[in-house]
């Protein structure tokens, strides 16, 4: 007879405690990511928050990042949602070359993005020395700028979740409407994207979250100009030499923002499993 | 039409059929008004602004054939549209269907596997098996005269095949089923499970057919009772359940079997 049968008490199965060489490691990766966190937390300078976050520096870069922020995830949903479409429902050669492009700004170095922004819209660029000649625009190191990077580094998340509610969605209400006499762009309207509802919001959400966040890319192709191109990311980054409280003071801002988004998918994704 | 139906699942019951019509260019009220009509027609009026999720199978059912009928189709197809509801339902959207269908000006192509569906929605059918169109003809026609045991079977009756010869049919193995009409050559002979009469033993009197046989099978059969029965032919009788305990009948016991050569009909084959 032996006790390594017995079954400990509470959470406790037949195959036993979880060992300490593993829950060991998870409590480390846990502190990991979440000691940084509330060290912002704890060296914030609670007692001059908000004179901080008013300060005209924080304030033109959260003007700057908002605007900026709302105008790329605009131009995300515009632009990615017919992109999700035409991956979740047109049937094309090519497509899964066409979605390793989508997805590669995810894994490319924001930096990267920006050297390559830069050559396509820059002065000399490809397209930049033509938007020059013709309409005597330049885009780099202006507000238009930021807003391309932006549109560059989240495009993919909203591509991504926006297909991936297409395809959850049954193409069959597409088709009953077809037989309705639907057009094939009422069908998208009316149907198609009410149904992806859902998917669309997290995807914009997710999208603005990550365009908020932006810095490599915004660094590289549009500077850090006070009033101009330095949003939140490159504020804080220049602050932080300076005035070290407003740089946390704003980190903070931006970790209640995350969170909240956070909170929102969350809230998103358990009613839509409960629908 | 669809067999599950699809109703826009965001759209209340009024949208639904309302869509259709907005499709083709109606305006908004006026659509409204067309399907809150069509709602009413297959008595769904109170389900206007529901949304699919709060409709039950057969409420959407109806639903959905609103929806199919008030953009005036010229062709229509319907695919099962009885399946998956309860007896009572389905009856009762089939009464409404033959109203409506009837009063519609579109072709109308309905498929199903359920035999009142097509004798009493259609004017013209045809009858399948395994890929194959083995009869065609009036509803009333297929019924009254089926010409293979699938079809037969289908609209409930018994079917014997032979050669008519001076008032019967004689069938391959010698068995003659006498029957009022005349005829001669190939022959069926069809005959109700209803009038098929069982004895326990041979019956004496008016009955000229009378086979022996053993029962094979009891399925209750609406409000009767539905025997199978092994005799030189198979035969299907139905009886009432007090006739079943008074013949305490079970599978393999033995009787005679015995129909009306009046309630026999005698078609050319």
């Amino acid at each position: 007879m032996t006790t390594s049968g017995v079954v400990p008490p509470g959470r406790g199965s037949t195959l036993g405690g979880a060992p300490l060489r593993l829950t060991g490691p998870a409590v480390v990766a846990l502190a990991f990511l979440g000691v940084p966190v509330v060290a912002v937390v704890l060296r914030a300078p609670w007692a001059s928050l908000g004179e901080r976050l008013t300060s005209s520096t924080a304030q033109e870069a959260l003007r700057l990042s908002l605007t900026t922020t709302l105008l790329s995830t605009l131009l995300c949903l515009v632009f990615g949602v017919p992109l999700a479409w035409v991956l979740a429902r047109a049937d094309f050669r090519g497509r899964s070359a066409v979605r390793a492009l989508v997805v590669l700004p995810l894994v490319l170095p924001p930096v990267v993005g920006g050297v390559a922004l830069l050559l396509a819209f820059g002065r000399n660029g490809v397209l930049g020395r033509w938007l020059d000649a013709a309409f005597g625009v330049t885009v780099p190191f202006t507000p238009a700028a930021v807003v391309l990077a932006q549109t560059f580094v989240a495009l993919p998340f909203l591509v991504i979740s926006v297909e991936g509610a297409l395809r959850a969605s049954d193409e069959r209400y597409d088709e009953a409407a077809a037989t309705l006499g639907a057009s094939r762009w009422l069908t998208f309207r009316r149907v198609t994207l009410p149904l992806a509802w859902p998917g669309i919001v997290s995807g914009a959400v997710l999208c603005w979250a990550r365009a908020l966040g932006e810095f490599g890319a915004t660094i590289t192709f549009a500077g850090s100009l006070p009033g101009t191109t330095r949003t939140l990311p490159p504020a804080i980054y220049v602050a932080l030499q300076s005035e070290p409280d407003t740089a946390i003071a704003l980190s903070l801002l931006l970790i209640v923002v995350s969170v909240t988004v956070l909170a929102l998918l969350r809230e998103r994704w358990l009613s839509g499993l409960s629908a | 039409m669809f067999q599950d139906h699809l109703l826009f699942p965001h759209l209340t019951a009024t949208d639904n059929v309302a869509f259709g019509l907005r499709a083709r260019g109606a305006g908004k009220t006026a659509a409204r008004d067309v399907a809150a009509t069509w709602l009413r027609r297959l008595d769904v009026a109170a389900l206007a602004d529901r949304r699919p999720r709060e409709m039950s199978g057969g409420q959407a059912q109806r639903v959905a054939i609103a929806r199919a009928l008030a953009g005036e189709p010229a062709l229509l197809l319907l695919d099962e549209p009885t399946a998956a509801l309860d007896a009572a339902a389905a009856m009762s959207l089939r009464t409404a269907l033959r109203d409506h269908l009837r009063a519609l000006s579109a072709v109308t192509i309905l498929v199903t596997h359920n035999a009142l569906d097509a004798l009493l929605l259609t004017d013209r059918l045809v009858v399948m098996d395994d890929g194959v169109v083995v009869q065609a003809g009036s509803p009333a026609d297929v019924a009254a005269h089926p010409r293979t045991q699938h079809v037969a079977s289908l609209v409930g009756l018994n079917l014997l095949r032979g050669t008519a010869v001076d008032g019967a049919v004689r069938l391959a193995d010698g068995t003659e089923v006498v029957a009022a009409e005349r005829l001669s050559g190939p022959a069926f002979a069809a005959f109700s499970p209803r009038s098929v009469s069982l004895f326990t033993e041979r019956p004496s009197g008016s009955p000229r057919n009378a086979w022996p046989g053993r029962v094979t099978a009891l399925t209750p059969h609406g409000d009767a009772i539905r025997v199978q029965i092994a005799a030189a032919v198979p035969l299907l009788a139905d009886i009432t359940p007090a006739a079943m305990a008074t013949l305490r009948l079970a599978p393999g016991s033995t009787l005679w079997a015995s129909v009306k050569a009046t309630e026999v009909t005698v078609y050319p084959a």
